[in-house]
């Protein structure tokens, strides 16, 4: 086979990819904007929906508590991934090869059996449902990935640049602030994108851990479809693609995946 | 500026003692080498004069106040690190006046004194430029600015030009000797380039396995090794094993002491020199290389032994050819006498 059918056979199988991945999401969201209720053709544009999910009281309340939750999971869990990474970026302890593999079984566990975990440990410990555990629980799935992808970024920093800052009179946080952090800042960014996405598009551990009727938009959206399906659905469904996917965007932007610019 | 001591440092990772019982005193406004192969200890000795090691034993002082548990930002150093360490982040002036800042001693100080070291290192107008804008000399020269800007009390140099071709070095180390008798400061400088310790120092340290072999002015120490490891590591020495018919023992060396002598100090000649005080052996040389200005002979001695004599290439007898026999000479008190080991 020669090289040019080889290029063009990937440009194909580059395409079928494509098509499979955003086909179901172009219907979805084509399909907000029809008029008809049952998906029937012809096409007839409107926004109907989009006005009717701006009046449905429960689902806005739900996509404000989901952000509220994301921002809130997003600061934690940034700060304390960052702290982590330079933890154990800078210091030699025991158990730290240890530590550093047990990050990322937590990423490989089902979200199910997380969830379960999670509500047996909250109710043992006395947290039970509700936002404040929906928060700890979203916390602890975002921070491997913040540490993940932060990790990486630091693994480019010349540590001689610390000793430098200090030789200068920099204490440790002058050295932190002024030296390394503007170095990982891509990293941190993008970490903290990724932690408010995990939160933001989480479904299973917020259904396990959230109060009946107090839940987050997944939640919710999952709740209304199980009542009688409504294209507000397919309205409001679309509105979170776009912000999902634009965070993606931006996070994959910053962090190159671990790679250097 | 301040005068440098340490006593009776002992650094141990595990079983190793990467110092051991170093004692040294580096005078106020002096420039110090610290010279010796790699694992020598030169390198924790001089991190352990910046704070980054702490020793497990002995002392430490800056002028008068003993630092040994004093956390490195609080030293007043300034130090030059071998890769540079440039805050890419940061422009020319920033990093310059990174110490500067972390002082608080306000904008309009800054820019001045900023703008003064800039000049001593002859960079000005460069503020602006980011490090990787520049060639490896100039940021040699920003790293140098950064260091001596807050007037510290001592300047460190690990392996300062090391990164730099041979052209470049040479002139740095003319610069860098420059800057540091304008500015005054005590300076300790570590290296493994045994000609930049003798160009650039008052005074060197030779360390081996983590011990001081010997310190002093280079000549002393080039003169008078204490040792044959420092015969040996600083400039070259012929071993003349069991003296030899024809060469003097100089007065007063101490039994058991191993004669040498340098290269450079032996005279080639056809026929038997003539004159007072002087050693002399015959010898056939095997070898001649030639090296611009000098040239490397390597002659086998009749009573056995190789001797290497570097000589200028117009200072060799008319026509000397590999396989001649000649007569090596050189003035007695040329003669190394190194004492016994231990």
């Amino acid at each position: 086979m020669s090289g040019a059918m080889l290029a063009r056979l990937g440009k194909v199988w580059l395409g079928l990819i494509l098509v499979f991945l955003y086909a179901p999401i172009l219907v979805m969201a084509a399909m907000s904007f029809n008029a008809s209720p049952y998906y029937q053709l012809p096409f007839e544009f409107t926004v109907e929906w989009y006005e009717k999910l701006s009046e449905n009281r429960g689902i806005l309340r739900a996509a404000a508590r989901s952000v509220g939750i994301a921002m809130v999971t997003t600061v934690i869990a940034t700060v304390l991934g960052t702290a982590a990474s330079l933890a154990l970026f800078r210091y030699e302890f025991r158990g730290k090869a240890v530590l550093r593999v047990l990050l990322f079984p937590p990423i490989a566990i089902p979200w199910l059996i997380t969830g379960t975990a999670m509500l047996v440990f909250f109710f043992g410990i006395g947290l039970g449902r509700g936002t404040p555990a929906v928060i700890v629980g979203h916390v602890a799935l975002a921070l491997p990935y913040v540490i993940v992808v932060v990790t990486a970024r630091l693994a480019t920093f010349d540590p001689t640049l610390e000793e430098a800052a200090r030789v200068l009179g920099a204490g440790g946080w002058t050295v932190t602030r002024r030296v390394t952090l503007p170095w990982i800042a891509p990293g941190i960014i993008a970490g903290a994108l990724f932690a408010f996405a995990i939160s933001f598009d989480q479904f299973v551990v917020s259904y396990f851990l959230s109060e009946p009727g107090d839940s987050t938009l997944p939640v919710v959206i999952y709740t209304a479809i199980r009542k009688g399906f409504t294209p507000e659905i397919n309205a409001v469904s679309t509105l979170i693609i776009v912000v999902s996917m634009a965070v993606m965007l931006v996070a994959a932007r910053f962090s190159n995946f671990g790679g250097e610019r | 500026m301040a005068r440098v001591s340490v006593e009776g440092i002992v650094k141990r990772y595990g079983t190793v003692a990467a110092l051991d019982e170093v004692s040294l005193d580096f005078e106020d406004g002096g420039l110090f080498a610290l010279l010796g192969p790699s694992g020598s200890g030169k390198t924790t000795l001089l991190r352990a004069i910046a704070g980054f090691v702490f020793p497990d034993q002995g002392r430490i002082r800056i002028g008068d106040q003993p630092v040994e548990r004093v956390p490195v930002e609080k030293r007043d150093i300034g130090m030059m690190f071998q890769n540079y360490a440039l805050f890419p982040n940061m422009s020319v002036a920033d990093n310059v006046g990174f110490g500067l800042r972390v002082r608080k001693v306000g904008a309009a100080e800054e820019r001045r004194r900023v703008g003064e070291a800039l000049e001593l290192v002859q960079l000005e107008g460069f503020g602006g430029r980011k490090p990787h804008e520049l060639s490896g000399g100039q940021r040699q020269r920003v790293a140098l600015a950064r260091a001596i800007v807050t007037n510290p009390r001592v300047l460190l140099l690990d392996e300062p030009l090391s990164a730099l071709d041979k052209a470049l070095r040479v002139d740095m180390q003319f610069e860098l000797r420059r800057i540091q008798r304008e500015i005054g400061i005590t300076t300790i400088l570590v290296t493994h380039d045994q000609e930049e310790a003798l160009t650039l120092s008052d005074r060197i340290g030779i360390l081996r396995d983590g011990r001081l072999v010997q310190a002093g002015p280079p000549r002393e120490v080039y003169n008078a090794p204490a040792d044959l490891f420092a015969a040996t590591f600083l400039g070259e020495a012929n071993i003349l094993p069991g003296g030899g018919t024809g060469i003097v023992v100089p007065e007063g060396v101490a039994p058991g002491a191993v004669l040498a002598v340098r290269p450079e100090a032996i005279a080639m000649t056809r026929t038997e020199p003539e004159g007072a005080g002087l050693s002399k052996c015959v010898g056939v040389l095997e070898r001649r290389v030639f090296a611009g200005a000098m040239a490397t002979c390597l002659v086998r001695r009749e009573d056995g032994g190789e001797v290497k004599v570097v000589s200028r290439d117009q200072d060799i007898p008319e026509g000397l050819a590999e396989g001649d026999r000649l007569w090596l000479s050189w003035p007695v008190d040329k003669t190394l006498a190194i004492p016994p080991e231990g």
